[in-house]
């Protein structure tokens, strides 16, 4: 209880103390204010990773009652990895939103904000009472819109907001029919009546109600066809929102699906089915889109999409395990999961504040316009290809190491598999196989177009690396997903203890172990791998130190006067992709004519666009708004006829129950005669 | 005994480009260079100073040796027939495909590093190949997993039992996909000509133009070890537990160098393929690894 007051406390204060002082100190009380509250909620999380359970519950008011705070190992773990992002986002924030410094009152509630959201995602992760939860859920949404339209002037950042605003209030909606529904036969808003109502009923209904909750959180997830407001929402906030934002936000969606598959007791098969049919197209579509996006932050949003479907290919898979009663498969696949959304969270911030950095330096978004930026930022261009590296799953970095958990669960799958699920884990270890290779193709166009070669276009601004306080924070990151990738034996056991609440505490004892045991092979060959690496590169320098080394101008196949213009671009690095899944994509293009023997000037742009956009948001609201129109009339902006609505609505409402007398004793009267 | 399938590895990819060549000069009437000349090139090259573009950062100085490193690492894992290869777990064939990968990463964006349009194309073209490539392989040793019930290259190899007519099918069309795999990986005909002269239809050799001297040297060597690995990956579906090493040793040989002339033979009879139908080849291995799938679900009685 104390631990949970101080929390109250501390968030309220600071909340307020942010708006007293003055500018240049708000981030400071921020920073202390979450540094204060990660470290009482790390308090709760660290205990019970280590099994000794959180259970409280306690008296609020007439309105809420009795509000149970219940954390158990899956809370604990999601407020580990949320409370790191949190940290590693204001000590990068600080220093982001030194620009902004003449926007005392902006800055005020921007802060406020993100100190109320931290307290937000803990109380989410907490407490298990439907009621207190939409509470907590509403608070996150509200003040995760304010941190998205910090820059409110711009128009783009506004329409982004607003689109973000509703359609995480259509999620709560769904959220709110999910728990209204479980209320109204239970009377209990305690998360534990989830569980008893669907063991009373059939499979299939729990089936219904866990597709109510899985929309809901899926729409934060960003699952698709519920993705579209990511891509919009990530470019508009500030960086450290963004890498917030992608890292811990919508990974609620992922702890909100989790807690449904925990509470919900239904046909885990059919569940398991559904979940990575689902995740596999999300997988597949982010990073195709990923591809072809040549906006940095709307890319690396796109593949923000890409790993929540890797990550939903784990929960999917685990529930498999469940329906088929392999344990191994279980665990491989809730472990896998858990351990990729702690990774994604890491290396997601991390190319998100670099591509901060980026834009801060160069006040361009447009990877085209980049270029040869590691000869001015050095440090930032590196830690961008560490988190590329991740990113892609390659060794030894951390994605590595939950992607491999996911496929060797899948591989086990196939190997002592029935006919039905072997061939359907085929099918996913092909998606898995061609997203991490369009995550590779992706990856080495963003670093090599806006890091390498040289300046595509001239910056006026002076381009230079920044402060050492600036790169300290994305160097914690970097450390945390080399040591991932290098000793994954100590990640993967914390995990095993969220994983052993799907799977049964019984596992945990002796499968994991071989698991672990696989692990520290690959540790060893991740470490091999470094240091053959270092070894050879060792060799190289001692064999060619006294050999003649000369710099000359790059190899231009015989062409002596190459411009940086003549290098290859974005676009053309994905061309020939883009040309074989055109079927799949939309480009809008924009394009004049040529005319006449000389041709004028000729202006040509293309823009990427969401076909899933177009066909379930934009076509279905345009016949809405068609439909809509006919009530124009209505609209008629005379007050006094708006009076009269009202008028006639009192009316109507008092009237009602007369009128369903008389139309109850007319059918009498009729069936009388 | 571990480091049994290294040393063969290594001794075979010191024969494997000179077979080829001969091959080649066979078919063409030429008495052509010497079966160690792709070696003593390479040996020159490791002794030789070397031109960096000015273009260029840390990263082209890099890439070589990662790429390398990450070929070691996959050779490594590789067994030969019962006997495991340095290192093997259960999924080691994962971090196979992903320790090459990391190679192939670093040799994209060293391409990239040096701002030429030639190199940006190659490494366009690169890692969409090496994307179409892999779900074949991962189908591939997905089949096999299911066949033996295992998720290890060493366990898989050792497991493999041929005993019915569907079996060697099965066997014969993976050692076909894996050939197909070896000849894209490592840039050969019909989908990319290492010796053309035209830069605009290069894959990998566009890729390393501006690379030269001990780092040239590494890239060179490394494609022999690739082949030689990829040769005894063949291999290990004909070494058949029970038979005595040295019977295993033969067989090898024989593999790596039927393995070796089929690559000249293809160079010398067949034409590179338009750039825009190198995809639709590279899918049918997708296609026939899917086949292999079907072929071990028919083998174990799964679907009748």
């Amino acid at each position: 209880m104390g631990i949970i007051l101080s929390i109250i406390i501390v968030t309220l204060c600071s909340a307020i103390l942010v708006g007293l002082v003055k500018e240049a100190w708000k981030s400071n009380v921020a920073l202390v204010a979450v540094l204060v509250n990660g470290v009482l909620s790390t308090c709760i999380a660290v205990p019970v990773l280590l099994n000794v359970p959180f259970d409280y519950s306690f008296y609020a008011g007439n309105v809420f009652g009795q509000i149970p705070v219940r954390v158990d190992s899956l809370s604990g773990w999601f407020i580990l990895l949320m409370n790191f992002t949190i940290l590693t986002g204001i000590l990068y924030g600080r220093l982001y939103m030194k620009h902004y410094e003449n926007q005392s009152a902006n800055l005020s509630l921007h802060f406020a904000s993100y100190i109320i959201i931290h307290f937000a995602m803990i109380g989410i992760y907490c407490v298990q009472n439907s009621f207190a939860f939409l509470c907590v859920w509403e608070m996150m949404a509200i003040t995760s819109f304010i941190l998205i339209i910090f820059e409110y002037h711009k128009m783009e950042t506004l329409k982004a907001g607003i689109n973000y605003l509703i359609q995480s209030h259509i999620s709560i909606m769904f959220m709110t029919i999910g728990f209204v529904w479980v209320n109204s036969y239970t009377g209990s808003f305690d998360f534990n009546a989830v569980n008893e109502y669907t063991t009373s009923v059939s499979p299939s209904i729990s089936f219904v109600l866990f597709l109510v909750f899985f929309i809901a959180f899926a729409i934060k997830a960003g699952f698709v066809p519920f993705h579209t407001w990511l891509p919009y929402a990530h470019p508009a906030a500030p960086s450290h929102v963004s890498g917030v934002m992608s890292g811990v936000i919508i990974k609620l969606g992922i702890y909100g699906i989790l807690r449904t598959l925990l509470l919900i007791n239904g046909d885990y098969l059919t569940t398991g089915y559904f979940i990575i049919v689902v995740s596999v197209i999300t997988g597949v579509y982010g990073v195709m889109l990923a591809i072809i996006q040549h906006n940095i932050k709307k890319l690396l949003a796109y593949h923000s999409i890409e790993n929540i479907g890797i990550i939903g290919i784990g929960i999917g898979l685990g529930c498999i395990g469940l329906g088929l009663n392999n344990s191994y498969l279980a665990f491989a696949g809730f472990a896998g999961a858990m351990l990729h959304t702690l990774n994604h969270s890491l290396f997601k911030s991390l190319l998100f504040y670099c591509a901060g950095t980026v834009y801060q330096a160069t006040h361009t978004l447009e990877i085209e316009q980049l270029g040869g930026l590691i000869k001015r930022m050095p440090h930032t261009a590196t830690l961008f290809l560490i988190a590329a590296l991740a990113i892609c799953g390659l060794p030894p970095f951390n994605g590595f190491i939950s992607e491999f958990l996911i496929y060797s669960g899948l591989f086990r799958g196939i190997a002592d598999g029935e006919l039905s699920s072997t061939t359907f884990l085929v099918v996913c270890v092909l998606g898995l196989v061609i997203i991490g290779g369009m995550a590779m193709l992706c990856f080495t166009k963003a670093f090599g177009i806006i890091f390498l070669g040289t300046e595509r276009h001239h910056q006026n601004a002076t381009i230079e690396e920044t402060s050492v306080s600036g790169l300290t924070p994305k160097y914690l990151i970097a450390v945390m997903i080399v040591l991932i990738g290098v000793i994954p034996q100590f990640f993967v056991t914390v995990v095993s203890r969220p994983a052993s609440l799907f799977t049964g505490s019984s596992i945990i004892e002796y499968k994991p172990l071989e698991i672990i045991d696989t692990l520290s092979f690959i540790s060893i060959s991740a470490i091999g791998l470094i240091l053959l690496s270092a070894i050879i590169f060792w060799t190289k320098k001692i064999a060619s130190a006294r050999a003649h080394v000369v710099e000359a101008p790059t190899w231009g196949c015989g062409y002596v006067a190459p411009t940086a213009r003549q290098q290859y671009t974005a676009n053309s690095f994905v061309r020939s992709f883009r040309k074989l899944v055109h079927g799949l994509l939309m480009m809008n293009k924009n394009e004049n004519e040529m005319i006449g023997v000389f041709p004028n000037a000729v202006h040509s742009e293309t823009h990427p666009y969401d076909k899933m956009e177009k066909t379930f948001i934009d076509v279905p609201l345009k016949h809405l708004k068609g439909f809509m129109g006919v009530f124009r009339f209505l609209q008629n902006g005379n007050p006094q006829f708006y009076i009269l609505y009202g008028v006639v609505f009192i009316f109507l409402i008092l009237t009602l129950p007369y009128l369903m007398n008389i139309i109850l004793f007319l059918n009498e009267l009729l069936k009388q005669i | 005994m571990n480091i049994l399938s290294l040393i063969l590895i290594i001794f075979a990819s010191l024969f494997f480009t000179g077979i080829i060549i001969r091959t080649k000069s066979f078919f063409s009437g030429r008495k052509g260079p010497g079966i160690f000349q792709p070696l003593k090139d390479i040996w020159r090259l490791f002794r030789k100073g070397a031109v960096y573009s000015q273009t260029s950062s840390f990263i082209f100085q890099v890439a070589p040796s990662i790429y390398f490193a990450s070929v070691l690492m996959a050779i490594f894992l590789i067994p030969f027939g019962n006997q495991p290869g340095i290192i093997s777990f259960n999924g080691d064939f994962i971090f196979f495909a992903y320790a090459l990968a990391l190679g192939r990463f670093f040799i994209i964006i060293s391409a990239l590093d040096t701002g030429s349009s030639f190199e940006g194309m190659g490494a366009s073209r690169e890692a969409l190949y090496s994307l179409l490539v892999e779900p074949a392989f991962f189908i591939l040793m997905g089949s096999f997993a299911l066949l033996t019930g295992n998720t290890s290259f060493y366990e898989i190899f050792s497991l493999l039992h041929f005993g019915s007519y569907t079996s060697y099918a099965v066997g014969a069309l993976a050692a076909l996909v894996l050939v197909i795999i070896a000849l894209i990986e490592n840039s050969r005909m019909p989908v990319d000509d290492p010796k053309t002269h035209l830069e605009l239809t290069m894959v990998h050799e566009v890729m390393i133009l501006d690379n030269s001297g001990f780092d040239l040297g590494l890239i060179l060597y490394a494609t022999n070890l690739k082949f030689a690995m990829y040769g005894t990956l063949i291999a290990n579906f004909f070494l058949t537990p029970g038979n005595e090493w040295y019977y295993s040793i033969i067989i090898f040989a024989v593999t790596q160098t039927t393995f070796a002339v089929t690559v000249g033979a293809v160079e010398s009879f067949m034409a590179r393929f338009r750039m825009n139908h190198n995809p639709q080849y590279i899918f049918v291995i997708t296609s026939i690894s899917l086949l292999i799938f079907l072929g071990v679900l028919l083998l174990l009685g799964k679907i009748i």
